[in-house]
């Protein structure tokens, strides 16, 4: 055994301050002649009687060189230029946010457990379920969920609780099929049948699938603008599940066109969850994002996470806390409305920085912009004759491209002209293996979706040959 | 303003400013034709929106959004951060929470361009070095575990329990019988019940013996053919170390079920003991706990989970594979796991700070974090247990739970002292947990607190012990100096504003 | 010192159950709500739902802990008090008057003195599990 002595100040790390004179002098406090002597309580027959065998320790040069070299094998929207969205979107963020994130009130405090030193992050959340409310158009936000997909299954969970006694939800297909994924791990030993209802030629949800699929479901789902980039008619699905006596889900994905797109909660809509990514956070390969859930005011007993509430201190001034703490999992423990604990706190504050310095010009502004260059990119695709816009809807920023050859070959071809041509459907759908999901936002300009076009171009000539 | 205002001798560099100027609502500071954000002028020929989305499904604005200036947004958020106190500004005792120092290099890093613009859909040839950066974290994981494969999809604590209960039943159930319930110490934390409930289990409760631990005799007796797991937290939330934790896995896997261990601790044991050799089957760890990733105000974290060989074939889908000649690829092909936890590929950037902190502690390191983290939160257990009860005797590894059963004579109680502390400067521990323990004070001082820190908060909580006897008033109205003071919360929950509205 | 009136009858889950003719009024007893503390919420049953004795009424919840709450009796629930919706401080002021929480008609009106202590008996029940 040649473990290192942690009273040898050759073994001193930069992140921990005491060495061995302070060590030497806690030692004679607690009265034991070691450190070692401390671990007693884990027995011989566990301790590990070695290092662990992993690299390091590491100087920041060393860090720097290495992971610098890893981010250097990846082919990003860093050095391409992206066409990629299907969940997650590349927009401009603000250059204030980060460096206010960066700030350690913010970055290294806990969860406002004890509101009289934790109002900063108790006011932000308080506004941030504001901006939430006033996007969604109904009442009651909490302040954060995992992600859009968790969001989805929270929204599931709390529909069953009220879904008097009923089992079965309706989840379009049309949702971003990752979502439906983990709704399905989520309730797979809670006896919850999940039913998926198609689309028809415009790209919306099926009316006529959807009437007999949602008899005796406590539910319905639908994504909007949808996975495949078209806007739904919340209207129609919103007659039919009323009806039927189904709770409503909206879920939204590409959270920017909440500045342009008719909010769920105008439309009979009970709960609105999805992904707060589009509020200007870089993609980063997927997380951390932050998802959101907003609901009528009746069900907001039920719903899961953390809720900041307005109040007074003894001296009268107004203050925020965090409330209906019942729901939760640390008093109500097996019979919580969810367990989430960790939430992704340090990303709401971002997405509520991101809201608040676009506002009503900002967030009206950047979602036009999206939505004039995705038009603009369609007319141009479909000035092409070579190829297919699969769906007639309406779309927001996104929308599916169909050439006569596999996804993957032409995309392929436009990365070698560095351009991330768009995400396969492939993958999930298994019958569409020559669609692909194309996003613009306002970061593209002109010459960039003129130049994805005449490079598709090229490459369907190139295959055609 | 009413109460007494009392300034305490300052102790420490982690005072809390009086908050004289508080600062209002944005949506208050919102004045007419302010803007804060500006894009380039639109490129394309702007086409008629009627014709773009038919006006019942269009909105003309977002009512009520804000109208202020960048200005306006940065002064806000300034203000509003200093109302906060931090990790970086001192001490931050909580217990199970595991505040520790949160290195500047790990932001930097998850910073990285090639990382932070990269897309979670993207073709796995395109981002070899984010899933290279995912193996080498998992191969790390593995061998801090002392187990054969981690997921790193999960994406907190509670959710890393789901996942891991979730491979237990269906591990379970692929052997013919799901099984009914899941055991958890009474001690434990409240996400281990509301994860075992979703994942589709009933819980029953153990009672912890007289030394705070799981009673061997007590678990023989629980564990039916009924019982799928017991969920444990090593070491518990008193800080005990479960001694006979190998017992206890034989207990279980002679009856079929598994040992799962909530590692919300591992920053205890971290480099000096493994979960493996233990006998645990799956294991999930708190990154921005142990790993520390910054704890951002409540998050974002990440869970990864570890498993046993038996439990490898229902890890959460895609895994990380290796393939011969040095490439990398998610690998979809599991026709027995549990599924996927969540879109996409985890909270990518948190696995990329706690990959940075792993290389930058190296084997020493990881080891000294346990070692010092156990020698500080011993430190104040000795300094403060003659002013302050201590219920378990039993030796106790990075947290010390106190009561406040010598205080409450004078109707001081654990609430008053949590506040008073915010008087001296620091955070108060974690307080009213874990439930076996009436009053309970939990702290958790991490390996990050020189010796001077501990110091002026030992002589902060004597002072307070003091204050208790002679002037209990003085304690039961703290705090008096932070930016407010004790708030109505029974008047937030009777009439809950959860909104600002005109 | 808690309240405890003579003419109600109480349950070992702290609930009283006021008896006038066929119909019983229940709610928590004066030491319940002061163990409780603050109420802020108190979810009840829907008028025509019918409880056996010890069947679960609805809960009960103050800032930090939630109860549940159990029928002392038999009966079909007729009325619910609509004002601890928005006043449910009403049970900490007033638990025997204006923070009443069902009524009841009652299965059986003897239910109530065959099943449950008195005044008397719930005080001395009460001491003991205070002392606990």
């Amino acid at each position: 055994m040649n473990l290192p002595d942690p009273i040898d100040d050759s073994n001193t790390h930069r992140y921990i301050p005491n060495a061995s004179q302070d060590i030497a002098e806690m030692l004679r406090v607690v009265g034991v002649e070691s450190i070692e002597r401390l671990f007693d309580s884990i027995p011989d027959e566990v301790k590990l009687d070695r290092l662990l065998d992993i690299p390091g320790p590491w100087s920041e040069i060393e860090s720097r060189r290495w992971f610098r070299a890893l981010a250097a094998k990846n082919r990003s929207a860093a050095d391409h230029l992206s066409f990629l969205g299907a969940g997650a979107y590349a927009h401009d963020q603000p250059a204030c946010i980060d460096q206010l994130l960066l700030r350690a009130e913010f970055l290294t405090s806990y969860t406002p457990y004890q509101p009289e030193v934790s109002q900063g992050t108790l006011q932000s959340i308080f506004e941030y379920q504001t901006h939430q409310c006033l996007l969604t158009g109904l009442d009651v936000a909490n302040a954060s969920l995992y992600d859009g997909s968790t969001a989805l299954c929270e929204a599931v969970l709390l529909a069953e609780r009220v879904g008097k006694g009923r089992k079965k939800v309706v989840i379009a297909r049309s949702v971003h099929p990752e979502y439906t994924a983990t709704v399905r791990t989520y309730v797979q030993n809670l006896g919850l049948e999940v039913v998926e209802v198609g689309w028809t030629a415009d790209g919306r949800i099926d009316p006529s699938a959807l009437r007999p699929a949602i008899d005796g479901a406590f539910a319905v789902a639908i994504q909007s603008p949808n996975f495949l980039g078209v806007i739904e008619d919340y209207d129609a699905v919103n007659r039919i599940a009323t009806e039927a006596g189904a709770t409503k889900i909206a879920v939204i994905t590409e959270a920017t066109s909440l500045g342009i797109v008719s909010p769920p909660g105008a439309h009979g809509f009970d709960i609105a969850v999805g992904e707060g990514q589009a509020w200007g956070i870089p993609t980063q390969f997927g997380g951390p994002y932050v998802g959101f859930m907003v609901v009528k005011d009746a069900l907001k007993r039920h719903m899961p996470g953390r809720l900041a509430g307005e109040t007074v201190d003894v001296d009268g001034r107004r203050a925020y806390v965090l409330t209906l703490a019942t729901r939760e999992q640390h008093i109500r423990r097996g019979k919580a409305t969810s367990n989430i604990c960790t939430n992704q706190a340090l990303i709401a504050l971002a997405a509520n920085m991101y809201l608040s310095l676009l506002g009503k010009e900002g967030l009206r502004e950047v979602a036009v912009q999206c939505l004039q260059k995705a038009a603009y990119l369609r007319g141009k695709l479909q000035q092409t004759g070579s190829v297919i816009l699969p769906f007639s809807g309406p779309v927001y920023n996104e929308l599916v491209v169909r050439t006569p050859f596999p996804a993957a070959e032409i995309l392929a071809d436009l990365e070698h002209e560095k351009i991330l041509g768009g995400v396969p459907l492939g993958r999930w759908f298994p019958e569409q293996p020559n669609d692909f999901l194309v996003a613009v936002t306002e970061l593209h300009t002109r010459e960039h979706l003129d130049l994805f076009v005449s490079t598709l171009s090229a490459a369907i000539s190139r295959e055609r040959r | 303003m009413t109460g007494i205002i009392e300034q305490p001798p300052v102790t420490s560099g982690a005072e809390v400013k009086q908050g004289s100027n508080r600062e209002g609502l944005l949506f208050e500071h919102s004045r007419t034709g302010r803007r804060g954000y500006q894009l380039p002028a639109l490129d394309v020929p702007e086409q008629e929106l009627e014709t773009l989305i038919p006006g019942a499904l269009r909105r003309e604005e977002v009512a009520g959004e804000v109208e202020v200036s960048e200005v306006d947004v940065i002064r806000h958020f300034t203000r509003l951060s200093k109302l906060n106190v931090s990790i970086d500004a001192g001490l931050y005792p909580l217990g199970s929470c595991t505040m520790k120092h949160n290195p500047r290099i790990n932001e930097e890093i998850a910073r990285t361009p090639g990382f932070a613009l990269s897309h979670p859909l993207q073709a796995d040839h395109q981002v070899q070095g984010n899933l290279e950066l995912l193996w080498w974290l998992e191969q790390t994981l593995k061998e801090i575990f002392g187990l054969p494969r981690v997921t790193l999809q999960p994406v907190a604590g509670a959710h890393g329990e789901l996942t891991g209960i979730l491979m237990v039943h269906k591990a379970l159930a692929g052997s013919g019988n799901p099984r009914k319930y899941i055991l958890i110490p009474d001690s434990a934390h409240g996400t281990n019940p509301a994860s075992a409930a979703f994942a589709g289990y009933e819980v029953r409760e153990l009672k912890s013996s007289s030394r705070g631990t799981v009673d061997l005799s007590a678990l023989e007796q629980a564990v039916t053919e009924d019982v799928a797991a017991l969920m444990v937290t090593v070491p518990n939330t008193l800080g005990v170390f479960e001694s006979e934790i190998r017992k206890m896995a034989d207990i279980l896997h002679a009856k079929g079920a598994y040992l799962y261990c909530d590692g919300a601790n591992l920053n205890s044991f971290v480099g000096v003991a493994r979960p493996g050799d233990m006998g645990i089957d799956v294991i999930h760890s708190n990154l921005h706990k142990t790993f520390s990733t910054p704890h951002g105000g409540g998050g974002p974290g990440a869970g990864p989970v570890g498993v046993s060989e038996a439990l490898v074939p229902y890890l959460p889908s895609p895994t990380v594979e290796r393939r011969e000649d040095g490439t990398f690829y998610l690998e979809h092909d599991h026709p027995r796991s549990i599924g996927r936890m969540r879109a996409f590929n985890g909270n990518f950037g948190v696995l990329v700070r706690a990959l940075t902190y792993m290389r930058s502690m190296g084997p020493t390191g990881l080891r000294r974090i346990a070692q010092l983290a156990v020698l500080n939160a011993n430190y104040i257990r000795a300094r403060l247990k003659g002013a302050y009860h201590l219920p378990y005797g039993s030796p106790t590894l990075h947290e010390v739970v106190f009561s406040d059963k010598h205080q409450t004579a004078r109707d001081v109680h654990t609430l008053d002292i949590a506040k008073r502390l915010m008087d001296y400067g620091f955070h108060p521990p974690t307080i009213y947990f874990p439930l076996i323990v009436s009053g309970a004070l939990m702290i958790e001082p991490t390996e990050s607190e020189p010796k001077e820190e501990l110091d002026a908060f030992c002589e902060a909580m004597l002072a307070i012990a003091r204050e208790a006897e002679e002037r209990p008033e003085l304690v039961r109205s703290a705090p008096h100096t932070t930016p407010v003071r004790r708030l109505d919360e029974a008047r937030a929950a009777r009439n809950p504003v959860l909104r600002w509205k005109k | 010192m808690a309240n405890t009136p003579e003419d109600n009858r109480y349950a070992k889950s702290h609930e009283y159950v006021h008896v006038e003719g066929d119909v019983g009024t229940i709610g928590i007893t004066d030491y319940a709500q002061k163990e409780l503390g603050d109420v802020v919420f108190v979810e009840l049953p829907q008028v025509g739902s019918q409880l056996d004795a010890t069947d679960e009424l609805g809960s009960i919840e103050s800032v930090k802990a939630v109860s549940e709450l159990f029928a002392p009796v038999t009966g079909e629930v007729i009325e619910v008090n609509e004002a601890l919706a928005d006043k449910p401080e009403l049970v900490n002021t007033d638990p025997y008057g204006d923070g009443w929480m069902v009524r009841v008609r009652l299965s059986s009106p003897d239910e109530a003195d065959e099943l449950l202590m008195t005044a008397e008996e719930y005080e001395e029940y009460v001491e003991k599990e205070s002392a606990k």
